[in-house]
């Protein structure tokens, strides 16, 4: 396996609701960014250019196809979409590089769940059979692994609200972020249960926005002479997709990613870890075997704003941007999809030799 | 970065699709078992009963078919309380979503708990199936848990002639939105609202795109410049259509053709009519067919179709290149 480089990355804000804005607006400011910061300028010095997006969420039929029109895709370009988050978008394109035909790819992802009810749009996603009909959202499921924790003793309100507390402190450093702010510890506990055990805080707010990175040969990169990170190693695993077979109190599948990614080779300086509700930072702590000391989250992570199907490129940028500018030497990135925790994917990101 | 907000035009509607699914031997002995009140687990290749059974075994992969009979009894593992339920819901009232382990199954299913309150819920409480009083062969069915001390029971079960095992169920799924047309949509929108087709340039190629979206597909840069155009068009293409589409108010066979309008470059889609369908062609000559001006919306129907006009064709080549409307072409 040789070695990826990532040159470039650019986030929307994340926003409540983003208006007017169609998924073409959404993209077309960050796709022309990161072309113009990778100095490939324009999507036909692209070999490949993958795109993570999920039409269920603004109820738009084969959005990703409209969203090609962000592009400039004439004449006609390599082009392909996952309907997952855009880091599964980046593993598409990192296997194009592997296999030699591609040298640079463009990968973007974009969400706008504010049309919908994005709790109910993902119970879409269930078992079609036993769990679907039942409507069970996103944030129910969340609050049973939670409450199976804090009542197990692996972790307590506090160390929640700690999380949360830690979160919006960082993103006050992050322009993108929609949450941020000094919460303390007791000002979060005072709050009232949102959905019992968890208040509103533990649960990622919803985000419409998108994010988009260049990735490329290390030699490209070399010739284009812009800072890069490199990708050492990345994996992502799946458990099971009925909840009741699964051990909720613990992310088995990002612990054999992140030894398939090859995370404890080295020292962790930094992750950005994907965990839409508070609880869940403690299971992908330990999966990754993360020191205390490991910076985690230094943009705020996703309780400071979620942009679904962009959310997890971004942990990838994040990690990526902060070693290209010289902060860490290495890092990773986790991203997760599905119920609680359900597939998880573990990128290993260090600076150039 | 944010581009410019213009008037947010938006409107609700919900999305939906009549699924039937084949359920297969497992799914449909479960549910066949449901609408006799009764549960069934499957045993799995480590000896536990795993319920709702699954089709394959979660260790080995191999196909499962030792069915178990399991009690409509059990235990919470876990719950959350919802305080407020969302509209998809099926219970309308504050209720709990809850791991219940059933008594004689090793994995727990997940399902609703009418507790009352948050205060009666608890893990390790025992729960027992309130049963629907219409059962169908469906997860609801079990229309969601009591404590097992409840008196809240479902009416005794109708007797009926012997039903055919499930092979298949109605899952029919519907989401609502609220739909955002972009900028440039809302734009266009609010133009055809007032009898205008206004379509938007690209900076850099020129051309001009009707209806604008935002961007030019081309050179993807944002189409910024409204252009006003006539409601006159050339045929680019088009297609008779032969086959009834369920639900489609218009009776084939009917013209749906390509035009690109008298100012624009680029092709949009709508429906011919006062024509001879078979003397449609390509570099034909059309104009717009508009609704009364009292029922004029931010619709693209406010156009209620297209008509042909004694004006010379366009030669192929020059559909989309030149605007027959305007006085100079050179």
């Amino acid at each position: 396996m040789r070695d990826i480089a990532i040159i470039a990355y650019a986030q929307s804000d994340c926003v409540a609701d983003v208006g007017a804005v169609n998924e073409v607006e959404l993209i077309m400011p960050l796709v022309q960014k990161v072309l113009a910061d990778s100095g490939l300028k324009s999507v036909q010095n692209v070999d490949f250019t993958c795109s993570g997006s999920c039409d269920y969420q603004q109820g738009a039929a084969f959005a990703f196809v409209l969203g090609v029109d962000a592009l400039g895709a004439v004449p006609p370009i390599k082009e392909s979409h996952v309907e997952m988050d855009a880091a599964w978008a980046l593993y598409e394109g990192w296997l194009k590089i592997q296999a030699g035909q591609a040298e640079t790819a463009l990968i973007y992802g974009f969400g706008k769940s504010s049309p919908g009810d994005l709790p109910i749009v993902l119970s879409k996603q269930l078992d079609p059979y036993y769990s679907a009909p039942l409507a069970p959202d996103s944030v129910s499921m969340a609050a049973m692994q939670a409450r199976l924790m804090l009542e197990a003793g692996d972790i307590t309100e506090e160390d929640m609200a700690q999380v949360v507390s830690h979160s919006r402190a960082m993103a006050k450093n992050n322009p993108h972020a929609q949450l941020k702010g000094d919460f303390s510890v007791e000002q979060l506990l005072a709050e009232p249960t949102y959905l019992s055990p968890l208040r509103k805080h533990d649960c990622c707010p919803v985000s419409d926005g998108a994010s988009a990175i260049v990735m490329c040969t290390v030699e490209k990169a070399k010739e284009l002479g812009k800072p890069y990170a490199l990708i050492k190693g990345i994996d992502h695993r799946i458990e099971s997709g009925h909840i009741g077979l699964r051990n909720l109190r613990e992310s088995s599948s990002t612990k054999i990613a992140a030894e398939k990614a090859g995370v404890a080779k080295g020292k962790v300086e930094v992750a950005e870890i994907y965990t839409p509700f508070s609880h869940q930072e403690h299971l992908v702590k330990l999966a990754l075997g993360l020191d205390d000391d490991c910076d985690i989250n230094p943009s705020g992570g996703v309780l400071a704003g979620n942009l679904m199907m962009a959310s997890g490129l971004s942990r990838i940028g994040e990690v990526a941007m902060r070693i290209c500018n010289g902060e860490y030497k290495r890092g990773v990135a986790h991203i997760t999809s599905g119920t609680c925790l359900q597939q998880n994917m573990v990128v290993v990101l260090e600076g150039a030799e | 970065m944010s581009p410019q907000q213009d008037k947010v035009l938006n409107q609700t509607f919900t999305s939906g699709y009549t699924y039937t699914r084949s359920t297969g031997p497992i799914v449909g002995r479960f549910l066949t078992e449901l609408r006799q009140r009764k549960m069934v687990g499957i045993k799995g290749s480590d000896g536990k009963v795993i319920v709702p059974p699954v089709e394959y075994d979660p260790i080995t992969a191999e196909e499962l078919s030792e069915f178990v009979p399991v009690k409509d009894t059990g235990v919470v593992q876990t719950w959350s309380w919802v305080k407020h339920p969302r509209p998809k819901h099926l219970l309308q009232q504050p209720f709990a979503w809850a791991l219940i382990l059933m008594d004689g199954a090793d994995t727990p299913m997940m399902h609703m708990v009418d507790a009352g309150s948050e205060e009666s819920m608890a893990t390790g409480m025992r729960v027992k199936v309130r049963w629907a009083d219409e059962p169908k062969g469906f997860i609801d069915d079990m229309a969601y848990f009591v404590s097992e001390s409840s008196s809240d029971e479902a009416k005794p079960l109708v007797k009926g002639e012997k039903l055919a095992d499930i092979m298949d169920i109605e899952c029919p799924t519907y989401l609502d939105y609220n739909f955002t047309a972009g900028n440039s949509t809302a734009r266009f929108l609010t133009a055809i609202k007032e009898g205008k087709i206004v379509g938007q340039k690209c900076p850099k190629c020129s051309n001009v795109y009707v209806p604008p979206r935002g961007s030019c597909a081309a050179c993807g840069i944002a189409t910024t410049e409204d252009v006003e155009c006539v409601d006159k068009a050339t045929i680019e293409s088009f297609t008779i259509v032969y086959i009834p589409i369920p639900g489609h108010a218009i009776k084939p066979p009917y013209i749906i053709a390509n035009l690109v309008a008298d100012g624009a470059n680029i092709s949009f889609i709508h429906l011919m009519s006062e024509c001879v369908n078979e003397e449609i062609h390509i570099g034909q000559r059309v104009e717009a067919v508009w609704k009364p001006k009292a029922e004029w919306d931010y619709a693209m129907d406010n156009i209620l179709y297209w008509r042909p006009i004694d004006e010379p064709d366009v030669p192929v080549e020059l559909i989309g290149k030149i605007n027959p409307s305007a006085k100079d072409n050179s």
